[in-house]
């Protein structure tokens, strides 16, 4: 893969990874994301309703967690994830954790980590962790790393082992990934550890720099782990230490604002766990990314006249962001607007807020199938968006724009 | 609509089989025509469980259902009026059709009462008594605006014995011109008399009698795949069609196992509805021309061929009973990919009848459909049997 920069402004790098894929003909824009599944599949999607997604990354990303327990499976298949899963023709990438589900502590050793699947904890070694990869046959992956840092208090001495166990896992992987014939068209990812400790996360930026890895993945910044501002100040600084035309991957970051700092900062690709998390609560992402309204809009907005931005829903879950709107709260039961208007998405060009909130109460499968097609609409919407902004010299506009949700009324 | 608004049914026999009762016929209806015989899938609270109208549309799904008492419940008959009725709500532009609640007041809720004037229950919501009556029922099914109405009917459970039989047989009779009467859209939506009796020949042919005397678009009969036997089972259908105008649909209620739907096509019964293909699924049981595959079983996780080779819906194009298998352990597309097979199933063998029956070959395939379900003549149920045999096909 080769990563053609066009430009950098504020922080920000814009680009386009190409070369992706075994016959090389897949790319992804950059900043981006890639599409988050579960066992190779869109949470609540089959292949049709997924395809009613327009622009989809090309990139799809699955992960050890949701897959070790199929490794058995695999390698009697011999042929890979893509083909098990009926995923014609994407590019595959391979994360060891799912970051939409939360990871217990204390199970990681020297030697080993862990991942947990539909039966439980399962531990793998370097060994165990490159032959699944070999049953997968992804075309980029992370190494197996140690990334047990994000809880609040780790020590320096727990972060410094951190790093050393995932160098060591590194350098491991790497050499089992030269023997094994069915890696051969995938590449490496190092991972980047160190917590909150500026220094070992310049060492470890350093010393994975130093092996023959095709980008970087940051782990340990995930959002509940550390502060925006933390988080921002250690990329930037990672960042610097990394080489410039190598992608960098970071773990755990979705909420829209996160995203907008980790790019400013350097990143260039995220995970899309975010949209699944806000449909599993019942929500719908309605922030508004759009920096050219139509001119009816942009007149009513010069007049102060647009609704003041929705606080948030009573009765929300606690993990509710100002992203979203609550369909499961009864000021829907008989609205009969789109999620949100301009939409066009599945779900938006064909249904209601009170379809989609009597789907909530009643709790039906098909709920959840329209409010993924939604969420995930929206999100690739605010990337490209994003992209958009960047490119035209209009960040600040953006920024304005989509965190002005954030500061309420 | 192409149709006269003094009938919003037609119904035009294309074939019939020598042999048997079985028919197949073009049904016109408000939202388009539906070929018969017909497998309807439901989709109770007004959607088939995960799948969008889209796919459901693209699995030659013409007529599916919804449920009155669930929807009556929630969100209610005046919003979905309000969206321009069960078809506007959840954006489906084929034809509905709404049984009356009276099945689910007796099935599922505890306490209920029956009188001449209703059913009487608690809600399950908020423990408030309800009574459905007749004519709420028919204004219900008018606010939903469904292509085909059922009649609030007694419903006696199949294996209950006694005076209570023939008192609900009656009392049918009675509500049937009570939700006729009721209905305010003649033009444009169908009410179905459901024909009562139990298991009696005798109160079955008396409900026959009484109920045909009215003129209604359509016939259900009821009151049967509940807990009875098969082999009364299928002597009450073949009674019901007999007595039955050969002009007008027959719809056989709660029917959808794939053996009961071939004999009882050949019994003379055009329309079927039943839970079980799409509840199944989600169970992770896909249905198959010889049985089913419970594929969460262990002996799948290394089957890579698809559930059915031959079967060409979405699901067995794209995926094996391998990676389905895996799937059901991390997601709930897996429950829909099985349901949109076995959808595709019901509607697929429906369609395959209906062929067999105007090329007339009807016997033929009943016979090949036996052969291919079981593995020798010795297992084919004894009441498929004498069922067939009943009328003239011979399949031992």
């Amino acid at each position: 893969m080769r990563l053609e920069l066009s430009r950098a402004v504020q922080g920000c790098r814009l680009g386009l990874l190409t070369g992706l894929g075994n016959t090389g003909q897949h790319s992804l824009e950059v900043p981006g994301c890639l599409l988050y599944t579960r066992c190779a599949t869109v949470p609540h999607l089959t292949q049709d309703t997924l395809h009613t997604l327009r622009d989809l990354p090309s990139v799809t990303q699955v992960s050890v967690d949701s897959l070790a327990e199929h490794h058995e499976v695999l390698e009697e298949f011999k042929e890979g994830l893509r083909k098990f899963a009926g995923l014609h023709d994407t590019v595959l990438f391979c994360s060891l954790h799912d970051s939409a589900n939360s990871i217990p502590a204390g199970h990681v050793t020297n030697k080993t980590v862990s991942v947990w699947g539909s039966g439980g904890r399962i531990e793998l070694t370097a060994a165990r962790f490159m032959a699944i990869q070999a049953a997968i046959q992804p075309d980029f992956y992370q190494s197996m790393a140690d990334g047990e840092t994000w809880q609040a208090g780790t020590s320096r001495k727990r972060v410094r082992k951190a790093v050393d166990r995932t160098l060591a896992h590194l350098d491991e992987c790497l050499v089992l990934h030269q023997k094994t014939q069915e890696l051969k068209q995938s590449e490496i990812f190092g991972v980047v550890e160190g917590g909150d400790i500026l220094e070992e996360r310049l060492r470890s930026a350093r010393e994975t720099a130093k092996r023959p890895v095709g980008g970087f993945v940051l782990d340990g910044f995930h959002s509940a782990a550390m502060d925006q501002d933390v988080r921002v100040q250690l990329i930037k600084a990672t960042s610097a230490e990394l080489p410039q035309e190598k992608p960098r991957l970071v773990l755990g970051v979705g909420r829209p604002d996160e995203v907008i700092s980790c790019v400013e900062a350097g990143v260039d690709l995220f995970e899309s766990f975010f949209p699944f998390q806000v449909t599993e609560r019942g929500c719908a992402l309605s922030f508004n990314y759009n920096i050219d309204p139509d001119p009816e809009t942009a007149v009513l907005e010069f007049n102060g006249e647009m609704p003041a931005v929705k606080k948030l829903n009573s009765n929300g879950d606690e993990n509710m962001t100002p992203y979203e709107m609550n369909l499961k709260d009864k000021r829907y039961h008989d609205d009969f607007r789109p999620l949100v208007e301009g939409c066009s998405c599945y779900c938006c060009e064909k249904h209601m807020r009170a379809y989609v909130h009597h789907l909530l109460v009643t709790n039906e499968l098909l709920g959840g199938v329209l409010l993924m097609l939604h969420n995930m609409a929206h999100y690739l919407g605010f990337f490209k968006a994003l992209r958009e902004a960047i490119t035209s010299d209009r960040l600040q506009d953006f920024k304005n724009r989509v965190l002005h949700c954030r500061e309420g009324d | 609509m192409a149709v006269s608004s003094a009938a919003p049914l037609a119904l035009r026999i294309v074939a019939e089989c020598p042999v048997s009762k079985a028919r197949a016929c073009t049904l016109t209806l408000p939202h388009c025509a539906v070929s018969t015989p017909v497998f309807m899938p439901v989709g109770t609270q007004g959607t088939l469980k995960g799948i969008t109208v889209d796919q459901l549309e693209d699995l030659d799904c013409q007529i599916c259902l919804g449920n009155t008492y669930h929807l009556g419940m929630r969100p209610g008959p005046e919003l979905i009026e309000k969206a321009d009725g069960l078809h506007g709500f959840m954006k489906w532009n084929r034809n509905l059709l709404t049984d009356s609640g009276g099945f689910q007041m007796v099935s599922l809720v505890e306490l209920s009462e029956v009188t001449e004037e209703g059913v009487t229950f608690h809600s399950p919501y908020d423990g408030k008594e309800i009574l459905l009556t007749p004519e709420q029922s028919i204004a219900i099914q008018n606010s939903l605006g469904s292509d085909i109405m059922m009649q609030l009917d007694d419903v006696v459970s199949s294996t209950v014995k006694g005076p209570r039989v023939e008192e609900a047989m009656h009392r049918s009779v009675r509500w049937l011109d009570r939700c006729i009467a009721a209905n305010k859209n003649p033009d444009r939506q169908n009410l179905f008399a459901i024909i009562q009796g139990g298991l009696d020949a005798k109160l079955r042919k008396a409900c026959l009698d009484e109920m045909t005397k009215r003129d209604v678009p359509g016939f259900a009969i009821g009151g049967l795949s509940g807990g009875e036997e098969k082999d009364d089972f299928w002597k009450m259908v073949t009674l019901s069609t007999e007595h039955l105008p050969r002009e007008k649909p027959r719809y056989l209620m709660g029917v959808g196992y794939a053996l009961d739907l071939v004999v009882c096509v050949a019994l003379g019964c055009d329309m079927f509805d039943c839970v079980f293909p799409t509840r199944t699924a989600r169970f992770g049981s896909a249905l198959v021309p010889w049985g089913s595959l419970q594929l969460k079983q262990k002996q799948y996780a290394k089957d890579f061929q698809p559930i059915d080779p031959d079967c060409q819906c979405p699901t067995c194009r794209r995926h094996s009973r391998a990676y389905l298998h895996a799937l059901f352990k991390s997601d709930t597309a897996a429950m829909h990919h099985i349901t949109i097979h076995n959808i595709s199933y019901q509607l697929t063998l429906m369609q395959s009848v209906r062929q067999s029956i105007i090329e007339q070959r009807f016997p033929e395939f009943v016979k090949a459909f036996m052969k291919r379900m079981f593995p020798s003549r010795e297992q084919y149920p004894s009441w498929a049997v004498e069922a067939l045999q009943s009328v003239n096909i011979c399949v031992c």
